[in-house]
């Protein structure tokens, strides 16, 4: 056993952000002091709080194990499962030594840590049509399906729906209509699906949609919020890849030829050349771009914008006309990359349940320490 | 005042199956739950489900194995019915969208699991029971037209009518607080078992045997309540379930010697004998000095002999768990486990089709005893169990629904005092103990007299430490005063489920003199065919629980020794 788990209970001050609707007062910081082996849960401080000192500490919670989605609330601002995370961790990344646990964001608070999952999450669920539209004829027996699908689409199927992703969405913050990390890793479950039937109005759908797979701005919080691995933010670009690359769909947000005059400056420039962006996205994937009309009236809409960031200082005018000027060898570094990963037959997807994390394929130490156990670890490089 | 056909309480597998059964028989159906319906239990259930898919096995084996882990108290009637629906049930779950784990063929790949004569085991790598709940919450999504969702509703109460048949319940609106009837032709208890009534247990914290106890003070028999299931894998400290499908892919169990000490009680089977066996097993060697860890408390499970791509794709969960609630790598070194309180094999006594002795209440999933799983449940029988009988209740209270007219009684003195019982506990002076203490209490106390091994001595105490918690959960006080959210008056209520169900799980084992399947008692250590070879049935009378028999049905095979 890791030795941190032979530490006696210690003291720990949790925070909590208290709200009772009832009283028609605002919303409050309350303090408690419980005493648990440091690799408790917070959902443990939480419940002995409530068990000790004030029953009506409104939490949901069931199973403890991070598997039934109920505890999702903020732990020093950041969103979390309260069973899912150790008492010492969370003291480490508080400010002043006081674990601080809150209600979730971007969904309205029903009672201290409880929000409305239903007005938000579950809402958007529903709008990617989430059931099977299965491949007709139904078979007598089982679907016949590539191993490796399954394997794939389970890493989405591992969500449990706690909403840890939806209370860090950034990109939701600004446009509460965007669909969200939780309901696009549930509409991949049904793209990656090869019983489905619909892989292509699928994907339509949520191209098309301005609130759909473009509005994400791919910011990586849902990756660090979620404590399943579902790596949400992973799933939408690759609806993007495969809408764009396999179903060929060219959506009216520009949001696929927005990807390809970014990757196309990249090839050509090494690095983003700014000042082409726009009229690229719009008009094109060329240097003519910018005389189409569709271009220029994005650039006229745009020029508030870039004029603000102009009088800021935000970019420099003669690199963002002109563009970036790299070295020749860095240019051809840059372009070999381009080359290689466009030369493979078959996308290369990461998926945790097929290639494992970086942490599980890291070599294995030599000599791990064992008690009075004959058994080795030869095994697991069989 | 809400109407319907079928009314379902619990969403977890067996409570969605039933719904959608029975809205497919086109009833009007509603299905509600005290929590949202992807947080049931249902959802920790890891390693699979049973069932005789491949083409060189039969549903017969699979009944076989099922008979004899059940030590024979299972009815063999129910289980052939069970078995020989399992395959048609697991693929029309695939095709509703389960992503069962493929082989290379791409055919449904199968496992093996503890008791079981050959791989029969289909998977969703180690998060079976999470795959199949969310799917099927996908189509009750898909039905909401016709299938209407209480979600965060916590049933107080039966409604019986002048009869004493079940036309409804009472419930609470979780959000609101606001408490109303529901009336129904049929009522369906999908609301599992009453493993909080052990601490610790794998169980979740809303796992309070609200359905066994609100049928059993509706005058419904509870059966086979001491037959009570150890978990061989829980984590030393928290309980946390390590799959069983660890070992079905081939991990060890091993003593402070290294040993693999399952060579003698299980020379065949191994680690993969039932569950009782091994929890027994490993319950001894604790005992006589053997465990490991710092108090000799545990054993280790090593995984380590697993192909370490094999335990990434279809062990995953529990890499996770090791990592996080042990501190443990399992693919680089072994974890400590010891047997936990796990499942309860009795329940609500129904037949084949769901129904209980109270016409239109039915019950299904761990809530109730058929009884497939008799003194010890095969592992991954228990989603079958569910799925089977959910959908089997569904159906046959669908059909009834529609020979009937709507039942007429009044329901308002039922409503009245189902709010001002829940008003007087808010109102409870404190000067009693709170119901936390009291059910700390209660969770020590059947886990050290109700456990893996029993004796009269404890059971009797343990039985008298009951009826003092009993009174003092009457009088215990609680903080919220609010109505809305207030989960410590639902607390309270809790409280009082689990004090009945574990009541009648002491009174079972108390009654039972012999040792068969789950129930080891010391001081009776043989299994006792011609006395015990019979249901223990208990229904509350004016003096509390009352005991009665009722036979055990054999169609095919005969009772013999047990060996793995």
């Amino acid at each position: 056993m890791a030795e941190a788990h032979d530490r006696p209970p210690e003291k720990f001050n949790i925070r909590l952000r208290r709200y009772d609707p009832e009283s028609g007062q605002a919303p409050y910081w309350d303090e408690h002091t419980v005493e648990l082996e440091p690799h408790r849960s917070v959902l443990e401080a939480v419940l002995q709080a409530r068990d000790r000192f004030d029953g009506s500490i409104g939490i949901r919670c069931s199973c403890r194990q991070a598997i039934c989605g109920s505890c999702g609330v903020r732990v020093n601002g950041e969103p979390a499962l309260a069973c899912h995370t150790h008492l010492d961790a969370a003291l480490a990344s508080s400010g002043d030594g006081i674990i601080e646990i809150e209600p979730m964001g971007n969904m309205p608070v029903i009672k201290d840590l409880i929000v409305d999952m239903d007005a938000v999450h579950w809402k958007k669920i529903q709008r990617v049509t989430p059931w099977l539209l299965a491949k007709e004829p139904v078979p007598e027996r089982e679907y016949v399906v590539p191993k490796e699908s399954m394997v794939d689409v389970t890493q989405t199927m591992a969500c449990i729906q706690c909403g840890a992703c939806v209370s860090d969405c950034l990109a939701m913050e600004v446009d509460p209509g965007f669909i969200g990390p939780a309901a696009l890793a549930k509409a991949y479950r049904f793209v990656g699906d090869p019983r489905d039937a619909e892989q292509f109005e699928r994907l339509n759908d949520l191209a098309q949609d301005p609130q759909g797979i473009f509005d994400c701005t791919h910011c990586f919080k849902c990756v660090e919020a979620c404590p399943k691995d579902v790596n949400p933010m992973g799933q939408i670009m690759r609806l993007r890849r495969i809408a764009a690359s396999d179903q060929h769909i060219v959506d009216q947000n520009n949001g696929v030829r927005h990807e390809k005059a970014i990757t196309g400056l990249i090839r050509g420039y090494g690095l983003l050349h700014e000042a082409e962006l726009i009229p690229r996205s719009y008009g094109g994937n060329s240097w003519f771009a910018k005389f189409t009309p569709p271009a220029g009236k994005e650039l006229l809409s745009s020029l508030p914008v870039i004029l603000r960031g102009l009088l800021r200082g935000k970019f420099n005018p003669r690199i963002a006309i002109f563009g970036h000027k790299i070295p020749p060898a860095d240019l051809k570094s840059v372009q070999a990359i381009y080359d290689k990963v466009e030369s493979r037959e078959e996308r290369y997807e990461l998926n945790l349940y097929i290639t494992g994390t970086d942490e599980d394929n890291a070599p294995v130490p030599a000599e791990p320490e064992q008690a009075a156990v004959g058994a080795s670890t030869e095994g697991s490089d069989s | 005042m809400p109407e319907h056909d079928v009314l379902i309480i619990g969403a977890g597998l067996a409570g969605q199956r039933a719904a959608l059964a029975a809205a497919e028989r086109g009833a009007s159906v509603a299905i509600m739950s005290k929590v949202h319906p992807v947080r049931s239990h249902s959802v920790a259930a890891a390693g699979g489900i049973n069932a005789a898919i491949s083409v060189d096995d039969d549903w017969r084996s699979h009944a076989y194995d099922t008979v004899k882990g059940s030590d024979y108290l299972g009815d063999q009637d129910a289980i052939e019915v069970m078995c020989s629906e399992a395959p048609g049930e697991v693929l029309h779950l695939e095709h509703i969208g389960v992503t069962f784990h493929r082989n290379e063929q791409g055919l449904m790949d199968l496992r093996a699991f503890g008791g079981a004569s050959m791989k029969r085991t289909a998977y969703v790598a180690d998060i079976t029971g999470q795959a199949l709940l969310h799917v099927l919450y996908e189509q009750l999504m898909k039905h909401h037209e016709t299938v209407a969702r209480y979600e965060e509703w916590f049933t107080t109460s039966l409604l019986l009518g002048e009869d004493g048949s079940c036309c409804g319940v009472i419930a609470r609106d979780v959000r609101s607080g606001k408490m109303e009837a529901f009336t129904a032709k049929n009522v369906i208890l999908a609301c599992g078992g009453s493993g909080q009534a052990y601490k610790p247990t794998t169980n979740g914290l809303i796992v309070t045997g609200d359905g066994i106890a609100m049928a059993y003070r509706a005058g419904a028999p509870l059966m086979d309540m001491e037959m009570v299931q150890y978990h061989p894998t829980c984590l030393v400290e928290t309980g946390i379930l390590i799959t069983e499908g660890a070992r079905g892919e081939g991990a060890h169990l091993l003593n402070n010697k290294g040993e693999r000490f399952m060579e003698k009680t299980a020379p065949n089977k191994m680690e993969l004998a039932s569950r009782d066996v091994v929890s027994r097993a490993e319950q001894i060697e604790i005992n006589e000095g053997r465990g490991v860890g710092p108090e000799g408390k545990g054993i280790y499970l090593d995984v380590t002999v697993v192909e370490k791509k094999r335990t990434l794709e279809a062990l995953r969960e529990i890499v996770n768990l090791g990592r996080d609630f042990a501190g443990v790598d399992i693919t680089r070194e072994p974890i400590m486990i010891r047997p936990g309180q796990h499942y309860i094999m009795g329940g609500v006594k129904t037949d084949v089709d769901g129904r209980t002795p109270i016409e239109g209440l039915y019950a299904a999933g761990e809530v109730a005893c058929v009884s497939v799983h008799g003194g010890n449940r095969l592992g991954a029988n228990s989603l079958l169990d569910t799925l089977i009988f959910g959908r089997r209740s569904g159906e046959h209270a669908a059909a009834r629904a529609a020979s009937m007219a709507p039942p007429k009684l009044d329901v308002q003195a039922q409503l009245a005092r189902d709010e001002a019982e829940l008003a007087a506990i808010i109102a409870r002076p404190r000067d009693g103990r709170r119901v936390s203490e009291i059910k700390n209490e209660l969770g020590e106390t059947m886990n050290k007299h109700a456990a893996v091994f029993r004796d009269e001595e404890g059971l009797q105490g343990a039985l008298q430490t009951i009826g003092r918690l009993r009174e003092e959960a009457g009088k215990a006080w609680i903080d919220d005063r609010g109505t809305i959210f207030n989960q410590d008056v639902l607390g309270a209520l809790e409280l009082g489920y689990m004090i009945d169900c574990a009541e009648a799980t002491l009174v079972g084992a108390i009654e039972r003199k012999e040792s068969r399947g789950a129930q080891f008692r010391t001081d009776y250590p043989e299994r006792n065919d011609e006395q015990w070879l019979k249901h223990i049935d208990i229904t509350l009378g004016a003096d509390g629980p009352q005991v009665s028999y009722s036979p055990v049905t054999i169609t095919q095979w005969q009772p013999e020794e047990r060996k793995y």
